[in-house]
């Protein structure tokens, strides 16, 4: 099942001045990670790993401006309702293949990308990045016209839902492969690296890519060449239909970079407040010339994997709780409304939204299809 | 009796040796494991190591004598147990042989004869250079011209390449630019790739494209696909290099050519050359591509030493076939280590009255097509030589050229000569007869040539 709601206790919470020595030590109250702290010359590492986590438990949420948690708000608001507007033109039709929507994890890609610095910091995700890109401030009409499969669309038709990019937004995709982007990200982060440019690559994967070996190989080389790189894993509880808990023997992603000494963080993928200060702490770490760090954020995605999902994994009112009771969404809504933004100045926001997704609705049906010459254009760069 | 001590094999592929450096001398009492010599094969320099304890009798090669055949006796040992005054009576003195070294025979490597690379301007020089060499030049030559090159894979910085080719590079641009990867070929093959499409121009070395396998998904997947999907946005110019083919005794996991896996796919350039001219000339090419560039290269034939141009910045052209012999009576077509065997066996058959056309492809993917139907338009004969398995192959593709669009020349039908269709063995007479031969070529020629 999902996690959002877990009780994130900090279990670390073991102080490094104390050592941890059968003699002064509890017994059986002492939690598992104080005993491998026992081991000589590993106190240090134990708490270095602890640390962040540490560090966000101190300081959950971020001090967001009005001006700023109403602008998270519109960023998610516009990606819910793009993503709604995408299930409808596949159900007419007008949007072919796989078609991966992100609704009930805007908090992420949000909380996330807002403390980057746009068009510096590198961004690479899975297949289900029409959210990530929006966050990145890229234009919904191209978005939506590459859902469509037209010569106007991002890719100019023809990567499609899942083979989108934008150079200048410093987005690299956009990638089919389950667990593909990892390494490629690791490689931008090398890249970033190399030029000594200050920049750091973010790489989503979802609970699912988590499994897989080539992720670990890259937890490998970062931590070894101490990359800046953060590995955000988007726990929203299903490999496809595969829960977490039948497809993974270590249900909590953020400790799997232990082995390789990368610092992991727990984090509540649906509070867009607390995503983004977690995302400031992992980043104060990485840009010291630290290497990587592994935030997992729980979230939950309410339609299915793909849009030909029979949701037969997971009940009704699974599903339905999770929107009542913690979307994203709302909740910067109430808070907004508890600060005394009024109910007004929120529609005109949805307003403005919706009228920015019929735009790019419109604009995706009404552009042309590519021409014939462009099926042989874009094999390769040179001419030979 | 004397313990003979042989030149050792020391590499599956090495045949002969320098024996750089002698560490014991006449007289010296050694025991198992001390060190005898320094022997500097065609990939490192190794220690020799003593296996039985004794007394070293005569060193029966100088130091410093190179092209030592394996198996050559290079000293003599006396056992322990037996009462030897040192040098045994019938040996010459010690010094004399030191000083006098056998006569051993170190032919010039057994290369075919070879045309000249390219039309060069008139008075270009000539320099006798190996494979090897010709493929670290061309990737030194661009690293200094060049910041955004690099290069990353196994062993290849303090190591100096598990086959040489880096040699040196460390030493010249730091471990910034030339990096160690552990062994992960799918991981680093992705940080290669994620690295080109941020920008750099990665150079990737896999030990051998038999362990391309764990990454293939990032080179086609990634990769290769990445520009077209995204619309000509993400360029992807990376090289992934690395012998490939079959090396001699390793077996079947460490034999295959793959050149036909990555010539099928669109989006990939695909070279791979045979002598050093083109290794060098292409090598240079590929990195300077905005595509991503496949290079195969041939363990075979990197030791093997033919001319390059001295020219300042020697660039060829990626996409052209090469005709290293002409002739008029039939075409055979090859690529990598198959070039050589087809020299070798125009040069029989020029013996028996045929003259043999030898095309070299060099680049396979985008294929020549048009010097492989002009070769076929003027000999109206075609064997294929590839290295590699028949199903599906380069040798495949040829053919199906030739039917499509040069059927009209055609006096009879292609044959290819490839080899045999099972895993490579490891027993060294099935091995030899799974491999294709310049005798199996000629026998193709023949049948198409109908003698």
């Amino acid at each position: 099942m999902a996690k959002p709601a877990r009780p994130r206790a900090p279990r670390a919470a073991k102080p490094a001045a104390t050592k941890a020595s059968p003699a002064t030590t509890g017994g059986a109250a002492i939690p598992v990670i104080v005993e491998t702290a026992t081991i000589a010359g590993e106190e240090d590492a134990v708490f270095a790993l602890r640390s962040l986590q540490q560090a966000h438990a101190n300081n959950r949420r971020y001090d967001a401006s009005d001006a700023e948690l109403l602008h998270f708000y519109e960023q998610m608001v516009l990606i819910r309702r793009f993503e709604e507007r995408a299930g409808q033109l596949y159900g007419l039709g007008l949007i072919g293949g796989f078609c991966h929507l992100y609704i009930g994890q805007e908090a992420v890609a949000v909380g996330v990308q807002s403390a980057l610095k746009a068009g510096h910091d590198s961004v690479i995700t899975g297949y289900r990045d029409h959210g990530h890109m929006l966050a990145y401030g890229i234009d919904p009409r191209l978005i939506m016209a590459e859902l469509t499969g037209r010569a106007a669309g991002i890719s100019r038709g023809k990567g499609g839902s899942m083979h989108m990019f934008s150079t200048d937004h410093k987005f690299f995709g956009g990638h089919g492969i389950v667990g593909a982007q990892v390494p490629l990200g690791a490689g931008l982060a090398f890249g970033h690296k190399y030029r000594d440019d200050g920049g750091v690559c973010v790489a989503y994967f979802g609970d699912g890519a988590a499994n897989q070996g080539q992720v670990y190989e890259t937890f490998n080389m970062a931590a070894l060449w101490k990359l800046p790189i953060l590995f955000v894993v988007e726990n929203n509880g299903y490999a496809m239909g595969t829960a977490v808990k039948r497809g993974s023997a270590e249900t909590h992603f953020y400790r799997r970079g232990t082995g390789f000494r990368i610092p992991g963080m727990d984090v509540n993928g649906m509070d867009v407040l607390e995503v983004r200060q977690a995302t400031e702490v992992a980043l104060d770490f990485i840009r010291a010339g630290n290497g990587p760090v592994l935030m997992e954020l729980n979230t939950y995605r309410y339609r299915g994997h793909s849009m030909s999902d029979p949701a037969k994994y997971r009940s009704r009112e699974e599903v339905q709780d999770m929107r009542d009771n913690h979307d994203p969404i709302e909740a910067a809504r109430q808070e907004l409304l508890k600060r005394g933004v009024t109910e007004e100045r929120m529609k005109d926001i949805d307003k403005k939204i919706r009228q920015v997704v019929a735009e790019a609705a419109d604009f995706a049906e009404n552009s042309p299809e590519p021409a014939m010459p462009e099926l042989y254009t874009d094999v390769l760069v040179g001419t030979y | 009796m004397a313990i003979e001590l042989k030149m050792p094999a020391l590499s599956p592929t090495m045949e002969e040796g320098t024996l750089a450096k002698w560490l014991v001398k006449p007289g010296d009492t050694v025991k198992s494991g001390d060190i005898l010599a320094e022997i500097e094969t065609d990939k490192a320099t190794m220690e020799f190591e003593a296996v039985d304890e004794g007394t070293v009798g005569d060193l029966l090669i100088a130091a410093g004598t190179e092209g030592v055949k394996v198996g050559t006796v290079i000293a003599t040992l006396t056992g322990e147990d037996e009462a030897a005054p040192a040098p045994a009576p019938v040996a010459a003195p010690a010094p004399a042989a030191v000083a006098a070294p056998r006569p051993v025979a170190a032919p010039p490597v057994a290369a075919p004869p070879v045309a000249a690379p390219v039309s060069m301007p008139a008075g270009t020089a000539m320099v006798a250079t190996t494979v090897r060499e010709a493929l670290r030049d061309a990737m030194a030559e661009e690293m200094r011209a060049d910041d955004r090159v690099f290069v990353m894979g196994e062993e290849v910085a303090e190591y100096q390449g598990a086959y040489k080719v880096t040699q040196g590079l460390l030493e010249e641009f730091g471990p910034r630019r030339v990096i160690d990867t552990p062994i992960t070929e799918y991981g680093f093959a992705g940080i290669g790739t994620g690295a080109a499409m941020g920008g750099l121009r990665p150079i990737v070395e896999f030990m051998t494209f038999n362990f391309a396998m764990q990454a293939i998904d990032h080179i086609i997947n990634s990769a290769a696909k990445t520009n077209y999907m995204s619309g000509g946005q993400m360029r992807c110019p990376i090289v992934f290099r690395g012998p490939n083919g079959a090396a001699a005794r390793v077996g079947a996991q460490h034999s295959q050519n793959y050149a036909p896996w990555y010539t099928a796919i669109p989006g990939l350039v695909v070279i791979a050359p045979y002598d050093a001219a083109d290794a060098k000339g292409l090598l240079k090419a590929a990195i300077r591509s905005e595509d991503p560039v496949v290079f195969l290269e041939n363990e075979l034939v990197y030791g093997r030493s033919f001319d390059v141009p001295q020219i300042d910045d020697f660039v060829l052209p990626i996409g052209k076939a090469r005709i290293m012999r002409p002739g008029r009576d039939v075409t055979i077509v090859s690529y990598s280590v198959g070039v050589g065997l087809a020299l070798e066996a125009a040069e029989t058959l020029a013996a028996e009255g045929i003259e043999a056309e030898v095309l070299d492809l060099r680049t396979l993917r985008p294929l020549d097509t048009a010097a492989v139907l002009e070769s076929l338009s003027r000999t109206n004969r075609m064997v294929v030589a590839e290295e590699g398995f028949p199903v599906c192959s380069v040798a495949s593709e040829i053919i199906a050229i030739a039917m499509e669009q040069g059927f009209d020349h055609l006096d009879a039908p292609v044959l290819r000569v490839c080899n045999e269709d099972v895993p490579m063995p490891y027993a060294a007479n099935l091995e030899k007869a799974a491999l294709i031969t310049a005798a199996k070529i000629v026998e193709a020629v023949r049948k198409v040539c109908y003698r």
